[in-house]
């Protein structure tokens, strides 16, 4: 560790925290407006890495380009499980969309087993490994353009909920369910849109974390769990704190790496989620 | 105040689950008239503007607006045709701006081609809304949310105006204020029907009235008669005043 200055792990950590970031602003989007605690969030968005995957392979499309057709068929996606399963459940109880997500969880996990075999993939295209320098310093590419995405994709949802007619539906179903009902907000069918544009966030996500890291039919979860811990240190629902959490979760776990070495890393990471919620447990930014 | 008959409410039975909270209720408003619901607590006057709102629907009876019956339309449709509910409590956005929850007033369709025309109003009517309009509504007074609330109402460019208790909390001077600008809504020709705990008050203020007790209609008239009447005077105003006042 000694030869490597913390400048190092800083900046990786700002940029796996974009990373973070994109990942959770799908499930900060969910929870903020629908009260659940999507936890097939992370299948989802490991399901868009294997699409991705998929156009890569198959049809030779560079990754980013495919979004054109990662977005709209998770948007879809997120619009027909909201309409035809989690709708459902959320007439019959509280409770029951959120039994629904983990049933929808296993049965992705299993679907990705079946499709593409449990082997390691990952989104190796040309520039994917490819490296930066700052002085000395290498840093990945993957990593400054996973960033880069977090941001893009931060700023489009705050303009869309603050400046669209739809956005707006959505922000005051998510303030104050009732009253939305009486400005003449059809809230179920913006249920339908918010978990849409939650998955069309995923497939960004999946797309860049692909071409990051590796992934298996599994990896979801502990994506998931990293997006748990960045959207409830941000505060549920806030996409600001969703990103700067994720920044705050990237940054722990590199410079905990860096002074405590690799093996504590993640631990580092957990501790911290469990620290700031003793202290602010409506996040940093919560309401 | 017209003739013609705007909202009429025949027969109503509202339940929670299996609590029966509205039996048998009848209710007519006319068109252009301030119609006051007074009642005591859990009365049932909220019920009463949620059934006509679509977020609770009678088991029995009917309610037409205009004509039409839309005891089983949802809330979305109930507000397309310009019927706005005021709710209980203000219900402001709390992290929305001013602006943006005057915006999201004027959501449905029929209400959005008269947005701007519609926010003048409103600002011609409440120019504190105008002054503080980036300001986030959690951020306002207690009187300047019920003026945002009411405002926000209008955005949706209602025929058909429901206040759930308009005073409750509020300080007397913001009272006058808001009677003021009711007052000024109804000489716009929307119709205004509100809820309120203060019998002196609304006796005073509006048209006529209606009074709920528990979940049924108790009394109704032009106020000027109940104000005269014997039983509300022993009622809401004789030595042992309920504590409705
Ligand atoms: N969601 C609910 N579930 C069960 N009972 C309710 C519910 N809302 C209201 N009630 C009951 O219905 C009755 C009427 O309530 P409400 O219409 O709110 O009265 P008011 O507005 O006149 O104070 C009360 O007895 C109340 O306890
Ligand atoms: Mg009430």
């Amino acid at each position: 560790m000694g030869s490597v200055d913390v400048f190092t792990p800083v900046l990786m950590g700002i940029m796996l925290g974009g990373l973070y970031a994109l990942i959770a602003l799908g499930l900060s989007l969910v929870f903020g407006v629908m009260r659940l605690i999507n936890l097939a969030h992370g299948d989802l968005v490991i399901l868009s890495s294997y699409i991705s995957y998929a156009i890569f392979t198959y049809l030779a499309v560079d990754p980013i380009l495919g979004l054109v057709i990662t977005i709209p068929f998770m948007l879809l996606l997120g619009f027909l499980i909201q309409k035809y399963i989690l709708g459902r459940g959320f007439a019959i109880s509280s409770e029951t969309p959120l039994i629904i997500a983990f049933g929808i969880s296993l049965v992705l996990q299993n679907l990705n087993q079946i499709l593409w075999t449990p082997l390691s993939r990952g989104l190796n295209t040309s520039y994917s490994h490819m490296s930066f320098f700052i002085g000395e310093r290498q840093f990945p590419v993957s990593y400054l353009l996973a960033f880069l995405a977090g941001i893009v994709v931060m700023v489009g949802l705050r303009a869309f909920l603050t400046r669209t007619y739809m956005g707006r539906a959505i922000t005051a179903a998510s303030q104050d369910k009732r009253a939305a009902q009486l400005m003449g907000i059809n809230t179920n069918r913006i249920y339908g849109y918010a978990f849409a544009i939650a998955m069309g966030a995923a497939a960004v996500a999946g797309v860049f974390l692909g071409m990051t890291f590796p992934f298996t039919p599994t990896s979801g979860i502990s994506f998931l769990t990293i997006a748990f811990g960045t959207v409830v240190i941000g505060g549920l629902g806030s996409m600001l704190g969703t990103f700067l959490a994720g920044i705050i979760l990237g940054l722990s776990q590199t410079l905990g790496g860096y002074l405590f070495g690799s093996a504590s890393q993640m631990l580092i990471v957990y501790v911290l989620v469990l620290a700031i919620l003793a202290i602010r447990p409506h996040g940093l930014l919560g309401r | 105040m017209t003739d013609e008959t705007i909202l009429k409410i025949e027969n109503i039975d509202v339940f929670h689950g299996t609590f029966q909270a509205l039996w048998d209720v009848s209710i007519e408003v006319k068109r252009g008239e301030m119609l006051a619901l007074i009642g005591a607590n859990t009365a049932g006057k909220t019920t009463l503007l949620d059934a006509v709102s679509g977020l609770r629907h009678p088991s029995k009876g009917s309610i037409q607006f205009e004509g039409e019956e839309i005891g089983f339309l949802d809330p979305y449709q109930i507000v397309e045709l310009g019927i706005t509910q005021v709710p209980e409590g203000r219900s402001v956005f709390p992290d929305m701006t001013v602006l943006d929850n005057l915006l999201i007033g004027s959501y449905a369709a029929s209400a959005r081609k008269r947005k701007a025309e519609n926010l003048e109003k409103v600002y011609d009517l409440f120019p504190r809304l105008e002054e503080r309009k980036r300001q986030v509504a959690k951020t306002l007074s207690g009187g300047e949310q019920q003026m945002l609330a009411i405002g926000r109402g209008l955005m949706a460019d209602p025929k058909l105006m429901l206040i759930d208790e308009i005073s409750l909390g509020l300080a007397p001077i913001v009272i006058d204020e808001i009677f003021r600008a009711l007052h000024k809504i109804k000489a716009t020709g929307i119709t205004v029907l509100f809820v309120e705990q203060n019998v002196n008050r609304t006796l005073k203020e509006a048209d006529r009235a209606y009074i709920l007790e528990r979940g049924r209609i108790a009394l109704s008239g032009a106020t000027a008669d109940l104000r005269e009447n014997q039983e509300v005077k022993r009622a809401y105003f004789g030595v042992d005043t309920c504590e409705v006042k």
